[in-house]
Order: structure tokens, then C-alpha cells, then sequence
């Protein structure tokens, strides 16, 4: 269990973090979003207990963060922004180090480090020197460090940066399929990936947190939620306003040979409206969809005006 | 235990690099030249290494610093600073860790001056005993200007820096033991103050122990002063946490 309360983080004048509370229990998989600066990194430094915060307190499976360092410290896994590694050791130097560290020894150690290095496929590198890896190697040598002794609290920050699809795939499924039993935070800047593997996101701007909740709830938030989008063979000035005209649109837009209708607030019934108008001009639809919501949306909504 | 974990890390990362060969063999073509050439070995048509041991506080002013610099200010630009302080590892073990991984290293490039204790013994015979006093003194001394170094590189994240400052801060201990100093202070301080400041130089401890006697008052007087910059590294560590 993870418990933040009234944490802040200033440096001089300038408030990098603002008064963030929080608690994630376990199985809670949290995705950080937040425009460039928004103290999403600042945020984990002082959860990992590497920044000392102006205020507030941390406790991590009830160790308190600054005065109880070290236990706190042995349930985090950590993978720091830029994946920073010793360049001029090799993946199975480093590893083996970092599992010495973790007070691993003997055959655990070997086992902590192939299994972990297993799972970054990180097997056909481990000799080489770090510095002459590639930069999405480097992230996984980055991601087996922090996963190795199995931690209770997983901190990735940007962990699929660099990645090549498949292995962005790949982390998503080792996040995904980590036990009910650990807490996984994750900051990163797709916004799909937030979707695809977190149940609870929260949403940093200016050091402060403007939303938190799960992801189907940050959909809600859209301007999008609920629209329906047509693809049409042709369209028309015409078919664009009658569209604009039936009951329950409240704005048409259009993109492409795209049109997407925008609900009146309180209609649910959009797309069945839509359907019937459809049939009754028998208008040629090649598809035809409701809108979850765009995250973009959300987020720039969300972070536009406290984004400097 | 955790501060074999570090020392082990940091020893083996100076060897994956040019950068202890270079450094090795700088010190040991340079303690060769200051012995034979500047010291005056051969014309001084005595069997022990007085040339060779004076110079070492001069030679370590320059060539210490260049060990010291990388040991924080490296870590703290790549960034593995973060992911050494976030491993269950105590300040202690880290910071002890990594100076001893340089005294040790500091200690092998000492070592590797054997061969001008082998000429001296082929030419003459020399006092082996106090050879290996001012062996243990110099390696002491070396102890001494690290510890200062790890401070100094604990305050930056350039080298460049890290180096001047070290450099500057180690002159300082050096110079005040340096009768020429001494002479000019004594002008215008008490006496007792002029006593402190001596006892407080590199030079007048390294200079006692390579008379042959190893008293427990140097002895203690190195270790102390390099527990008190680690201690002094420790706090600066601290202190930048807060950002
Ligand atoms: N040592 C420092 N001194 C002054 N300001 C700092 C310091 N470290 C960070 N900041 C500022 O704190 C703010 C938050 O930075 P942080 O790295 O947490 O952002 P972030 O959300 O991780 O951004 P990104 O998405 O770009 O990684 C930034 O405005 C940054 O400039
Ligand atoms: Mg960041």
C-alpha cells in the first residue's frame, strides 16, 4: 500500500509539485499523465526517496519513505527517467550488481538476473558493454533492473520510450500480467497506453493533480464521448447540414470523408437516431461507430490552461 | 555486505575503462622522473628513496584530484546517482564503498612503484623499514587528498570543477605544512595557532611517517581526516537531495 499525503516539492520560488494526496492499494496499476514539466518524474524521485520533499509524507507498505529509507526502498522497483545504467559495464555485470545490492546472492542471483533478463529478451546482449547498446536495449536493461527482485511497488517512469512496437507490446503485457498482489506506477506520454494497461490514471499539470480516476471515466470527460462517426462514400454540403439539423446533434464535424456528431448533452440515444435518419434517406454508410472518447481531448482539455 | 557490493562495482568500472591504465601509467612514468632526474637518485649516492617519497604530496596534488573528480559528478550527469540512492544501500555503505574502491585503486598504482624499491635495493641496501613506513604514509596521505576529493566531487555535477576545487582544497592542506608558509604566518600569529596549522597539513604528518616512525598520532590523524570529509561528503550528499 502506497499512501502520499500533502506532498509537495518546491524549488526556490518555483512549485514543481503541489500538494498531491493519493493511496493505491494493491492490484492498482496508476498511469501518470501530464504535459512536459508537469512534475510527473519529480513525483517519483520523492516516492523512491531520492528527493527529499519540501512537505508532506510517503508511505510505502508502511515505511515511511525518509525516516524508514531503506525498507521503504527494498519494495520499489525503479526504473529512473532515461533508464540510466553503468554504460561501461556489461547487462550481466550491471544486473548481477544490482541484485548484490538488492542482497541477492549465489544461485538467487543468478536465477533473479536470467529470469529477469528473460523477460526483457536481453539474453542475446548480456555481454556486451551498455554503452554500445541501442537505445530501446538500454531501456530494457533499464526495465530488468527494476523488475529483478520482484518488487511490491513497480515505478517505471517513460518505460516504453524508445521502445520498437513489439517490445512496447511486450511491456505492456509483463505490466499487465504482474500479480494482484503489487502497485505499478507508470508515467509515460501515449496516451493508449494508459488504456490499454492502467486502472486508474491521474492527470498532472502544473505540479498539481486535475483528475484522477479510471480510464473509462477519463473517456467521459471528452467532448467525443458519445459522438457518432460515419464514414461516407461522398459528402455533401447538403448531407452536412441536414446532418447538423436532426434532432439530438449538437455540432458536426468533419474530417476527411469522416463526419462525427457531437450529442446534445443529455441524448443517449444518438446512434439509433442516427441510423434511422440513415435508412429513411438511404444515405451510403461504410461505417459506422460510437465514440468511447479521445484522450487527446481529455488531456488538452484537462492541462491546457496550467501547461506553460 | 553492501559496502563490498560498492567497492566491488566501482573498482571493476575503473578497470573497463582506459582511464586506470592512462592514469597508472602517468603516475608511475612521472614518480620515475621526479626520483631519477629531478630528485637527484644517483648523485645522491644514497641507498634509500627520500627523492621518490618527497615528492609524492606534489605528484598526488594533481593526479588525485583526476581520480576523485568522477567519483559523484559522474554518477549525478548520467543519472546513476538516482539508481545508487534508490537501492536499499545506507549512505554509509556507499559513500565508504566508493572512496575505499579509490584508495584501494590509488593503492595498486603504489604498489606498482616496485621496481625503483627493487633499484635501490639492487644498488645498495637500503632501510627497508622505513621504505615500507613511508609506503604505508604515502598510501595514508593518498587516503587523505581522496576523501577530500570525494567532497568536492559530492558538490558538483562537472569534473572540470570537481577537479579545481579538489585541487585548491588539497593545496591548502598541503601548503600548510610547508616551512615557507609557516615562516610568513609566524609573522603576524600566535604561536600556538602557527602549531595547529602545521599539525593540520598533509606534509608535516607525511613527513614523520617517512622518517621511518609510524606513530599513532599520523596514524590517527589520517584516519580521521578521512573520516571527517566522508562524513562531509555524507552531509553534502544530504543536502543536495533537497534539490
Ligand atoms: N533541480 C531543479 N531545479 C529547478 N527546477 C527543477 C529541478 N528539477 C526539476 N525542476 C522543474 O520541475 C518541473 C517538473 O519537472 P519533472 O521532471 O518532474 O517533469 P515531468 O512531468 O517529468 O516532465 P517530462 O514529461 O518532460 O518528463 C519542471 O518545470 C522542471 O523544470
Ligand atoms: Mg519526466
Amino acid at each position: 500500500m502506497i499512501e502520499v499525503s500533502h506532498l509537495s516539492k518546491h524549488y526556490g520560488d518555483f512549485v514543481a509539485v503541489n500538494d498531491l494526496s493519493f493511496r493505491l492499494v494493491p492490484g492498482d496499476i496508476l498511469g501518470f499523465l501530464g504535459p512536459n514539466g508537469a512534475g510527473k518524474s519529480t513525483t517519483m524521485k520523492m516516492l523512491t526517496g531520492f528527493l527529499r520533499p519540501t512537505s508532506g509524507d510517503i508511505s510505502i507498505w508502511g515505511s515511511d519513505v525518509w525516516t524508514d529509507t531503506l525498507a521503504a526502498q527494498s519494495h520499489i522497483g525503479y526504473l529512473p527517467e532515461g533508464a540510466p545504467a553503468y554504460e561501461e559495464m556489461t547487462p550481466l555485470g550491471f544486473l548481477n550488481f544490482i541484485a548484490e545490492a538488492r542482497g541477492l546472492s549465489g544461485p538467487d542471483r543468478d536465477d533473479a538476473v536470467s529470469k529477469a533478463s528473460a523477460t526483457m529478451s536481453l539474453e542475446s546482449v548480456l555481454n556486451q558493454k551498455i554503452e554500445t547498446l541501442s537505445k530501446g536495449f538500454k531501456r530494457r536493461v533499464g526495465m530488468a533492473q527494476a523488475i529483478l527482485h520482484d518488487p511490491d511497488v513497480l515505478i517505471l517512469d517513460e518505460p516504453t520510450d524508445g521502445l520498437d512496437p513489439n517490445q512496447k507490446h511486450e511491456v505492456r503485457e509483463m505490466i499487465k500480467g504482474l500479480s494482484k498482489e503489487k502497485i505499478v506506477i507508470v508515467s509515460t506520454h501515449i496516451l493508449e497506453e494508459v488504456t490499454a494497461v492502467c486502472n486508474r490514471v491521474m492527470v498532472l499539470a502544473g505540479g498539481a493533480i486535475v483528475s484522477d480516476g479510471a480510464p473509462e471515466d477519463l473517456l467521459t470527460l471528452s467532448r467525443h464521448h458519445g459522438a457518432v462517426t460515419l464514414e461516407l462514400i461522398e459528402i455533401t454540403e447538403e448531407l452536412t447540414s441536414a446532418f447538423q439539423s436532426l434532432d439530438g446533434v449538437d455540432e458536426v464535424e468533419r474530417e476527411d470523408n469522416r463526419l462525427t456528431l457531437m450529442p446534445v448533452s443529455d441524448v443517449t440515444d444518438l446512434f439509433s437516431r442516427v441510423m434511422s435518419f440513415i435508412r429513411e434517406k438511404d444515405v451510403t454508410v461504410t461505417a459506422a461507430f460510437v465514440e468511447q472518447g479521445r484522450l487527446d481531448d481529455v488531456f488538452r482539455t484537462l492541462t491546457e490552461g496550467d501547461a506553460q | 555486505m553492501n559496502i563490498g557490493v560498492v567497492l566491488k562495482r566501482e573498482l571493476s568500472g575503473y578497470f573497463a575503462t582506459p582511464v586506470a591504465y592512462v592514469f597508472i601509467f602517468i603516475f608511475l612514468v612521472l614518480a620515475g622522473v621526479f626520483t631519477f632526474y629531478v630528485g637527484n637518485f644517483y648523485e645522491r649516492q644514497q641507498a634509500d628513496l627520500v627523492p621518490f617519497f618527497s615528492f609524492h604530496p606534489w605528484l598526488y596534488l594533481f593526479l588525485i584530484p583526476a581520480i576523485s573528480m568522477r567519483l559523484w559528478s559522474e554518477e549525478r550527469k548520467s543519472g546513476t546517482l538516482e539508481l545508487l540512492m534508490t537501492l536499499p544501500l545506507s549512505r554509509w555503505d556507499i559513500v565508504l564503498g566508493k572512496f575505499l574502491a579509490a584508495w584501494l585503486f590509488a593503492g595498486i598504482a603504489l604498489v606498482l612503484t616496485f621496481p625503483i624499491w627493487l633499484t635501490v635495493n639492487f644498488l645498495g641496501h637500503p632501510d627497508n623499514g622505513v621504505i615500507l613506513a613511508s609506503y604505508i604514509g604515502s598510501w595514508l596521505m593518498a587516503g587523505g587528498f581522496l576523501a577530500i576529493g570525494s567532497c568536492m566531487s559530492a558538490l558538483t555535477r562537472s569534473q572540470v570543477v570537481a577537479f579545481v576545487l579538489c585541487g585548491f582544497v588539497t593545496l591548502m592542506f598541503v601548503m600548510a605544512g610547508f616551512p615557507l608558509v609557516l615562516d610568513i604566518v609566524r609573522g603576524w600569529l600566535p604561536l600556538s595557532l602557527v602549531d595547529v596549522i602545521a599539525s593540520l597539513s598533509f606534509l608535516t604528518h607525511f613527513n614523520a611517517i617517512s622518517r621511518g616512525v609510524l606513530s599513532l598520532q599520523d596514524f590517527l590523524y589520517f584516519i580521521s581526516m578521512i573520516l571527517a570529509w566522508l562524513f562531509a561528503t555524507s552531509i553534502v550528499l544530504d543536502l543536495k537531495k533537497g534539490g
